[in-house]
């Protein structure tokens, strides 16, 4: 088997998917270059999904974005062959999907994928229960099983206590939460999130947001999400493809897909986003002259301060770690390893991963730029009072 | 005038023999075929005659009750059902009950199997729906002539009358209510691995029950509306009443019993349609 093929948990490729009379005579017609308004005016056929490629990693959320019509359910619904493609493959941990045979197709889509749907796609004749359980009772597990792990589930989003309601009693956040739980009873490796949210008020579907990555800090799924909403996207994606007519412009990380837009077409998307809710601390750092203090004398001292505009020195353990900044006095001769030993000072410091938004105010009243380490406690750069500053006012970084 | 390019008189040799051959020919058979209608007609008649009066009324009443929650209806049901007892009318009502639950339990019985297969295959509803269309508005006469001579006159033809013409809604509204389903939840099922069988069985067909229960309504409605033509070939009940009425130019007979196939119509409609709307709110569709 293709190596590229199984390092990817979906794979995507040249997909292809034209709706109506003559779907092969499309594809030709928009292979020698004629646009799809032209096709669809002369042949009736609707090009959904042009020449799609896109890999999804393992344990990754992998977030479709695109506007309305840009083919972002027609696309999703290869993985699970609820739509089956024109031309091109989708492979799932390397298997064609479409070599399955029919009760191959079924096992695949009650083991190993679930789905949440825009409109929520309850059962509207069965309470919460039953629906969170309908994966498990498709299956033929026996009754009480399918109740326990469907309260279970019940629990982990949030809707003790509404199992015996029926679907039209609930509020809209609260069916999709249903809808939540109904694909993640199955424990499935790969959740397909079509819009999951974007029916949703926008404070209800900042919660669900939270809670769908509270939820996969835990359960590390492959998710594929579909949003019309670049912030949703940035917000939720470890990697986004911006989908456009149906043709993929652009995958990259949040911080590409902001910093590095492929065309103008999504830089105009772009220009809206309020980069400080997105870009983490990492994304505008920069680098600060260090040291470490095993390794201090008086002569690389003086030196490192003359070298760099800040005038500053940011020393370091042997292991990596923070352990002070060397803010030099104004007399030069007191500039000796010994001082810089006695006087280290001591500042807060901001997560690599956290959002601008949450940690600038840090960087902005402090004159010394703020260190920035990792998860490990390494240090890794440091935020200065103008960096937090043009992050802060949308400008281009 | 219409230029005589053939002679139809041939054609209509042809059918007339060809209807003369199977009387003789299949007649046996086909009466045979059709016995086991026969005795579930007889066993329902017998079953409502030897029944006391009070417990059909009070099982009518509760019913309606159950069907409605409202006691209102339940006592109106009842109150009309006594009141046929006043006058005299009461052998007759179950007479024609029967014959209106017989035919509507094998119409169920024939047409949602029908509309169920109708609406999985396109193909197959272009040839159902023109024979509905055909058998609702053929005169009934036409086949019941026939049917008179296939079987003799009796409670055999009268039933498949009856059952011919009351079926097509319940096959046309099956087919509707199941093709009619929120596509969105059948395809979160199908998404979830559902068999074709678990996807009919446990969400096609109760979701499309309500439909469905109109279908069943308008086919009890259609079975009354057959009982005084039924009656003619030789079913009894209040349709064979009304015909007296008319053959013996006696007004008020022909009157009463009239109304008491108006009342029958009301109790059955009113207990189906609320029975309808009670099915729809339990499975939550209102909103739909
Ligand atoms: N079953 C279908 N038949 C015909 N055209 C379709 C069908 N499904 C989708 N389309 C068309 O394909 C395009 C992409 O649709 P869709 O994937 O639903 O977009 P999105 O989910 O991004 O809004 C649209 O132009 C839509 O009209
Ligand atoms: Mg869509």
């Amino acid at each position: 088997m293709n190596m590229t093929v199984a390092e990817y948990k979906v794979q995507i490729s040249n997909v292809s998917k034209v709706f109506g009379p003559k779907p092969m005579e499309a594809l030709k017609l928009i292979k020698s270059g004629t646009s799809k308004e032209e096709i669809q005016k002369k042949t009736g056929n609707i090009v959904g999904v042009y020449d799609v490629s896109l890999g999804v990693l393992p344990g990754e959320i992998f977030v479709i974005m695109g506007l309305s019509g840009s083919g972002k359910s027609t696309l999703i619904r290869h993985v699970n062959r609820l739509i089956e493609p024109t031309s091109g493959n989708i492979f799932v941990d390397g298997v064609d999907v479409m070599r399955m045979s029919n009760d191959e197709l079924r096992e695949f889509r009650r083991h190993r994928l679930s789905m949440v749907f825009q409109r929520f796609g309850l059962l509207p004749h069965r309470q919460v229960l039953d629906n969170v359980a309908y994966g498990l009772s498709v299956r033929g597990l026996a009754r009480k099983q399918c109740e326990e792990r469907a309260q279970h589930w019940i629990e982990q989003v949030g809707l003790l206590g509404f199992e015996n309601c029926y679907p039209s009693e609930l509020s809209g956040g609260m069916q999709q939460r249903v809808g939540l739980a109904r694909a993640l009873a199955t424990d499935p490796d790969i959740l397909l999130m079509d819009e999951a949210f974007s029916a949703l008020d926008p404070l209800i579907r900042n919660d669900m947001q939270q809670q769908l990555l509270e939820l996969q800090r835990t359960l590390h799924k492959t998710i594929l999400f579909i949003t019309h909403d670049l912030e949703e996207a940035l917000r939720l994606g470890d990697r986004i493809a911006i989908l456009k007519d149906g043709e993929v412009k652009q995958i990259g990380t949040p911080e590409q897909i902001l910093l590095k837009p492929a065309d103008k077409y999504i830089e105009r998307f772009v220009r809206d986003v309020n980069r400080a809710r997105i870009l983490t601390a990492g994304s505008i750092m920069d680098a600060v002259p260090t040291m470490k203090v095993s390794e201090l004398t008086t002569k690389s001292l003086r030196e490192k301060i003359n070298a760099n505009e800040l005038k500053l020195v940011y020393m370091l353990e042997d292991d990596g770690r923070l352990a002070g900044v060397f803010i030099p006095p104004n007399t030069k001769s007191e500039i000796t390893a010994a001082a810089a030993k006695r006087n280290l000072c001591k500042l807060p410091h901001i997560d690599v991963d956290a959002v601008i938004e949450e940690v600038a105010i840090l960087a902005l009243n402090s004159s010394v730029p703020i260190p920035v380490v990792c998860e490990n406690g390494k240090f890794k750069g440091a935020i200065s009072q103008s960096a937090a500053m043009s992050a802060l006012v949308r400008s281009k970084v | 005038m219409f230029p005589d390019l053939m002679d139809s008189q041939n054609i209509r040799i042809a059918i007339d023999n060809a209807v003369d051959y199977m009387v003789i020919n299949w007649g046996d058979t086909l009466e045979a075929l059709a016995s086991p209608l026969l005795q579930f007609l007889n066993i329902i008649e017998r079953g409502l005659l030897t029944t006391p009066w009070w417990l059909i009324i009070f099982v009518l009443g509760a019913l309606a009750y159950l069907s409605s929650r409202k006691w209102t209806l339940s006592a109106g049901v009842m109150a009309m059902m006594f009141l046929l007892g006043l006058l005299d009318l009461w052998e007759d009502t179950m007479k024609t009950m029967a014959l209106m639950l017989a035919a509507t339990l094998t119409s169920i019985v024939i047409g949602m199997p029908i509309g169920i297969l109708a609406s999985h295959s396109k193909s197959l509803r272009s040839i159902i729906l023109p024979v509905l269309d055909v058998m609702q508005t053929m005169p009934s006469f036409v086949y019941l002539i026939p049917g008179v001579m296939l079987f003799g006159p009796g409670k055999i033809p009268a039933i498949l009358a009856t059952i011919i013409y009351a079926v097509p809604p319940l096959i046309r509204l099956t087919d509707l209510g199941i093709r009619l389903v929120d596509k969105q939840v059948i395809e979160a099922v199908e998404a979830f691995g559902a068999s074709d069988r678990q996807i009919l069985l446990g969400v096609r067909i109760p979701l499309a029950m309500p439909t469905i229960m109109a279908g069943i309504n308008q086919t009890t409605m259609m079975a009354l509306a057959m009982v005084v033509i039924a009656s003619m070939i030789g079913a009894g009940g209040l349709g064979y009443q009304v015909l007296q009425g008319i053959g013996r130019l006696e007004v008020s007979r022909g009157l009463l019993a009239g109304l008491g196939i108006v009342a029958l119509a009301i109790i059955f409609d009113r207990i189906t349609q609320a029975y309808g709307r009670r099915l729809q709110q339990h499975l939550h569709l209102e909103d739909k």
